[in-house]
């Protein structure tokens, strides 16, 4: 359908002009490519052929050795146990802040979508500005909130913190969502005698799958990638990968193997980008909806 | 009341009602509470003896302060105009009915699933004058080949431009390859007609169709300006000086490691200032209609 289309853009009718449209795209294909192959292929590298020094030059006898040490014996500062801590923590406060900041966003957006108010529209730009609000603005209440609730460098702090900070976005996005949902399914639930989170939970939700998917996705990625909330909030048994990572490379006290910093940013990277090759199309339909309405 | 209460469970009201409560506490309270440290003496010990503006003056006396706020300058317009250029380019190459589109477009959005500490880190590596460029140019045989940047405090903010164009511009390029994707074929057909050179159908006709698109990738783009933290942590901690210091850091400095809670906080107050300034005008577009 899309070649359909297409059929009346232009077309670089020029051979030139066709070849220097590839160079360009796969000059910028490399671009983008250096920085991950790099750090994979030296993260292969026994010491010795690091300390030659030529970054470009494949391992010539590649070794887990990195790998290994990185997963569960570098050190970060006190401690020497890998990433493998970090990796766990990570988990433990994605999954539940994902899950909670989706399903909770679902709800809000599909209250929003079905609340006729004038005034709907009033809380859509607050919460719109809530968007662009920079953290730093937030951070030193939410630390006394929490630590008023006795919350501030626990588990269940951490995950509070990425909820909160998280739902104005999922809402948004649900609320775009059912916004575009007709109005006849919920007032036919309604006729039956179900009441409102009756009908999200058993009519609406059903409905949903395929923005729940891309929520969830845009969640994990933000959530896996966040650095500062997890500094500030998660507390020293809870700490995410992002941060362990940085503590391993800045860890002055170990001695200096590149290899083992570049083995332990790539497994840091690899959820992430394990979930963007399996979800690509849902991933870019999430960026491109969340941003051109967000 | 039962009946008030029955009536309720079947309206949005309890939930908007609920979300907007913590909105309102979490974020807008939280900005008047932070305003208001902003405005006492407050340093390791919050105090809520107020004293006026003195924090602001002190702020705006900072050195560190005064050099964040330039460098968030700087390498906010070029990572801006870089990153748009850039995906703008990609996009509409991406629209041109090219092989392998998906392979390539799988490629130049894979940045974004990466932490920006991840991609600090691995830029600092490639950039890196002993192990990095430098160093494998020269070994290769160009001994005066010179790629300090990272390292020197006059073009150290520009490796953080680099960076993050890499790690953006897929942003950009989806968005902008939505909006050309909804270009109407007819507008096509009458450039051809009129024999419009391509480039000029793009900057004269086809973008400025596009502006509300484009208004969007700034806003994001801006955002990211305001709030970047994660790579200048990753790539140069501030460095080499203060020569990379912008104003996230600052106030996360300020808040946590140097405890100065009032100083602090007047710098968040003066970043969510610039970010609404900069934002008022999309705002004001997007729901001036609607309110």
């Amino acid at each position: 359908m899309s070649r359909a289309v297409q059929v009346d853009r232009p077309v670089f009718g020029l051979r030139v002009a066709r070849f220097g449209l590839y160079a360009f795209l796969i000059m910028s294909a490399a671009f983008f490519l250096l920085p991950l192959l790099l750090i994979i292929s030296n993260s292969l590298k026994p010491l010795e052929e690091i300390r030659q020094g030529n970054l470009l030059a494949l391992p010539v006898r590649p070794t887990f050795d990195a790998w290994i040490t990185a997963w569960k014996s570098a050190c970060t500062g006190l401690e020497c146990g890998g990433v493998r801590p970090g990796l766990w923590n990570s988990i433990k406060i994605a999954v539940p802040s994902v899950a909670i900041s989706t399903l909770v966003g679902a709800l809000n957006g599909y209250a929003l979508a079905q609340w006729k108010s004038r005034r709907a529209n009033l809380i859509m730009l607050l919460v719109t500005i809530g968007l662009f609000i920079p953290y730093q603005a937030m951070l030193y209440p939410t630390v006394k909130i929490l630590s008023s609730m006795g919350l501030f460098r626990t588990y269940a702090g951490i995950v509070l913190v990425h909820v909160v900070y998280g739902l104005p976005y999922t809402t948004l996005l649900f609320r775009n969502f059912y916004v575009g949902v007709p109005d006849e399914i919920s007032r036919a639930a309604r006729m039956e005698g179900a009441s409102f989170l009756r009908t999200f939970w058993s009519v609406i939700l059903p409905i949903s799958t395929n923005i729940l998917v891309v929520v969830a996705i845009l969640q994990f990625t933000g959530i896996w990638n966040d650095y500062l909330l997890g500094l500030i909030f998660a507390g020293n048994d809870n700490l995410p990968m992002t941060v362990q990572l940085t503590n391993i490379v800045n860890n002055a006290r170990g001695s200096v193997s590149p290899n083992v910093n570049m083995a332990a940013a790539v497994i840091t990277a690899i959820p992430t980008l394990v979930v963007y090759f399996l979800s690509g199309r849902y991933f870019v339909r999430g960026i491109a909806a969340g941003a051109v309405k967000g | 009341m039962r009946a008030w209460l029955h009536r309720q469970s079947f309206k949005p009201d309890v939930t908007v009602a609920v979300f907007f409560g913590v909105v309102t506490i979490f974020f807008y309270g939280s900005i008047l509470w932070t305003f208001y440290m902003s405005m006492t003496r407050s340093t390791l010990m919050p105090s809520y003896e107020l004293i006026g503006f003195d924090q602001y003056v002190k702020l705006f006396t900072n050195y560190r302060w005064l050099v964040s706020c330039m460098n968030m300058v700087i390498f906010g317009v070029l990572f801006i105009i870089g990153t748009l250029c850039f995906g703008a380019l990609l996009a509409i190459f991406a629209d041109r009915r090219i092989q392998a589109e998906s392979l390539f477009r799988t490629i130049f959005l894979y940045p974004l699933a990466v932490s920006l500490i991840v991609t600090g880190l691995s830029w600092r590596w490639v950039l890196d004058p002993v192990n990095g460029l430098q160093g494998l140019m020269r070994s290769a045989g160009w001994e005066s080949f010179t790629f300090d940047w990272l390292t020197n405090p006059d073009r150290a903010i520009y490796t953080l431009v680099i960076a993050s164009i890499w790690h953006s511009t897929g942003l950009v390029m989806v968005i902008i390859l939505a909006g050309l994707r909804g270009v109407d074929n007819d507008l096509w057909r009458a450039i051809r007609m009129e024999g419009v050179p391509l480039w000029r159908a793009y900057l004269q006709v086809i973008f400025p169709g596009m502006r509300p698109v484009i208004a969007s990738c700034v806003v994001l783009l801006m955002s990211e300006v305001i709030r970047g933290y994660d790579l200048v942590i990753a790539m140069t901690k501030g460095g080499p000086g203060i020569a990379t210091e912008m104003p996230a850091k600052f106030a996360v400095d300020f808040y946590f490691a140097r405890v100065n809670l009032g100083l602090a906080s007047a710098a968040s107050i003066v970043m969510l200032l610039i970010s609404l300034v900069m934002l008022t005008p999309y705002f004001y577009s997007e729901f001036r209609k609607r309110i």
